[in-house]
């Protein structure tokens, strides 16, 4: 199982207080744990990895669960990745395996480069 | 086999012409033009069915924000804000902003199903309306994804059982513009706004409607402060009731020409006639009478203001302020321009829907051709008689004939569909102009067919009898002339009689005279004759009786007495 749906944070996470303006603060919607969601979780996890390391957040929230939760960030699609920090909230919709569109999609320009 | 259950809208007049709504527990697809009133049709689904049919309801806009969507519908008396608390309806606003979203890979709208169900299951509802899906087409790139979804959203919907509304934009030369007609193939109803001549109508067809009857006419609708209401082309037939009660006209006279009792309750009356032929007046007179029987009526007034009417008709003496004042009369005034016919005869309906009145008065309908063809004049009025007639409602309507010669045709060829029809004509002799009544045609009862003058006096509306002279009839001053000449001819005739008595009784006196002068003559006469035959036969007698003396003083031997 890839996705740990109920963790709020990522092991690979900073405490955000330190450099809030730097943190990326991320949320993915799911809807259970389709191979879609899977694959979704395992390529963000992977990107923030290579090009935000030690600086984002990610938080799954399985709207299976809590479908309650749907309405307030305007999902439709499933997966949607939302970014909540920095602003202005981005929204990714897919399995996110295209990683060109996602860096440009989270505004992430280069390995490592911090905006 | 069963027939497919409905679910009401409660949508004044949709429910008559779907035989009792929506199919329940599947999408229907309603579609139309921007402003065509798709939103306003959902909502009212929803409302009606939230406050009349205890169903809960879910809007998705994926257009106005639910706060919008709140004031744009509280003008139509629908509190939003209240139903929600209340748990019978829930708004939930799908915002899509294609700038903030960027697609990648794979992806479905598990997020919308699982949103719309939540919605449905927090307060149990049983009816949906998505308005409109389309919106998704352009937030959303990628259109195989997209129509796949579309197609399983709408058997989601048939499987959760909800009676569900979806509006569409039409496309051109199709239905919506993005084929939704595809998905839903239950029912499709098309709403349509035209402009025709700067008048604009809105219309509703149903085009499809699988497993159920359905009228395929467009029929108008109108929205107004009461919501939407659709005008029911009901086709009633002629199956209603005749009643044979009867009703003053308010004018005392013609109701002696019509039988002595006045119209038939729940007939239809024409007045027609030309310009100031007395028209209105005569309709007053009959507003005017049922007040006075207690009775409600309607007045529509296609060229006069209320108050107009009001202060004209108290110049002949019809008080109709007291009528308004207790409710007993309400008028409506509308120029006919400010909608299309089918607004009018919506609004008509609606007025008598609410109002309920027993007699319905309109003037002019011939008005009404100015915005119009005599065609859809003639249909719209025969369907509002038919709806008066069907509840026993009696309507007088006036028409304005054109031209000066009158003709047994109005322009609005709506002669066939009355029962009675008055018909107003100018009699114009002697250099004025003077007004005339008859009876042009009266089913069921047996009419006078005579020509009566009418006056507008400061009382009302009186009829006079018919002076008939020289093969027309004569009013006005010429009949007054007439009057004058037949009176003065009566008085001579009274002399002359006079005179010849007068010349009789002097020829009885005379021969009376000459009779006695005669008989004095005769008498004076025969008197003298008397008496002198008198003498006669006294001097016979003495000759006699000297001749016995002589004899007796002679001693003769014969006694002479024994002679003769």
């Amino acid at each position: 199982m890839e996705i740990e749906a109920t963790k709020r944070l990522d092991a690979g996470a900073q405490p955000c207080v330190d450099q809030p303006d730097d943190v990326h603060l991320l949320r993915l919607y799911v809807a259970g744990q389709t191979p879609r969601s899977i694959a979704a979780f395992a390529n963000l996890k992977r990107l923030c990895e290579e090009h935000l390391a030690g600086r984002y957040q990610i938080e799954v929230v399985d709207l299976i669960q809590n479908p309650q939760l749907a309405r307030g960030d305007q999902i439709l699609a499933v997966p949607t990745l939302v970014r909540r920090l920095p602003e202005p909230v981005r929204k990714i919709i897919g399995d996110l395996s295209n990683s060109e569109r996602v860096l440009v999609g989270l505004d992430i320009r280069s390995p490592g480069d911090s905006r | 086999m069963e027939s497919l259950p409905k679910t009401p809208t409660g949508i004044e007049g949709f429910d008559e012409i779907t035989g009792g709504g929506l199919p329940t527990g599947r999408p229907t697809l309603l579609c139309g033009g921007a402003g065509c009133g798709k939103t306003l049709f959902s909502i009212s689904f929803l409302v009606n069915g939230a406050t009349q049919y205890d169903e809960p309801g879910v809007f998705m806009s994926f257009e106005e924000s639910s706060d919008e969507l709140a004031q744009n519908v509280a003008s139509l008396g629908y509190d939003l804000p209240q139903l929600i608390k209340d748990k019978k309806l829930l708004l939930d606003h799908v915002r899509v902003e294609r700038s903030e979203i960027e697609e990648t890979g794979d992806y479905d709208l598990e997020g919308l199903f699982i949103r719309l169900g939540f919605a449905i299951d927090s307060i149990g509802a049983r009816r949906v309306v998505l308005d409109t899906i389309e919106s998704l087409f352009a937030g959303l790139s990628n259109q195989t994804i997209l129509r796949a979804e579309l197609r399983r959203l709408f058997r989601w919907l048939k499987d959760r059982g909800v009676t569900a509304v979806i509006t569409g934009e039409r496309g051109d030369g199709t239905l919506t513009r993005q084929g939704l007609e595809e998905y839903v193939s239950d029912a499709v109803i098309l709403l349509d706004h035209r402009v025709n001549e700067q008048i604009s109508t809105r219309r509703l067809r149903i085009v499809k409607y699988r497993g159920s009857a359905h009228g395929t006419n467009e029929y108008p609708f109108l929205i107004d402060e009461g919501g939407i209401a659709i005008l029911p082309l009901t086709s009633l037939g002629l199956s209603h009731a005749a009643a044979s009660e009867r009703i003053s006209s308010g004018i005392e006279r013609l109701d002696t020409m019509l039988e002595g009792k006045g119209y038939y309750r729940g007939s239809t009356i024409l007045v027609s006639g030309t310009a100031g032929a007395g028209k209105s007046s005569i309709a007053a007179h009959f507003a005017d009478a049922a007040c006075r029987r207690g009775e409600r009526a309607l007045v529509f007034l296609f060229e006069e203001s209320p108050g107009q009417v009001v202060r004209n008709m108290r110049s002949i003496g019809i008080d109709l302020q007291e009528w308004v004042d207790r409710g007993l009369l309400r008028f409506y005034a509308a120029r006919p321009s400010l909608y299309g016919l089918e607004m009018h005869l919506s609004q008509m309906h609606r007025m008598i829907e609410r109002f309920r009145p027993s007699i319905v008065v309109a003037d002019p309908v011939s008005s009404l051709l100015t915005v119009a063809t005599e065609a859809d004049v003639q249909a719209t009025m025969t369907r509002l008689v038919d709806h008066l007639k069907a509840q026993g409602t009696t309507a007088l309507m006036t028409s304005l004939t054109r031209g000066k010669i009158e003709d047994e045709r109005t322009d609005i060829a709506i002669s066939s569909i009355v029962d009675t029809w008055l018909l107003l004509v100018t009699l114009e002799s002697s250099g004025e102009r003077n007004r005339g009544l008859y009876v042009l045609k009266s089913r069921g009862m047996a009419h006078s067919n005579q020509i009566r003058e009418f006056l507008l006096t400061s009382h009302g509306v009186e009829l006079l009898d018919a002076y008939i002279g020289a093969g027309t009839v004569l009013a006005g001053s010429a009949r007054l002339t007439r009057e004058a000449e037949d009176r003065a001819a009566a008085v001579s005739n009274d002399q002359e009689l006079e005179r010849k008595e007068r010349t009789l009784e002097r020829l009885r006196a005379a021969f009376e005279a000459e009779l006695a002068a005669l008989r004095g003559k005769f008498e004076a006469e025969q008197a003298e004759l008397a008496s002198a035959i008198g003498q006669h036969r006294a001097r016979q007698k003495r000759l006699r009786d000297d001749r016995v003396d002589m004899a007796k003083s002679r001693r003769a031997d014969n006694e002479p007495a024994e002679r003769r």
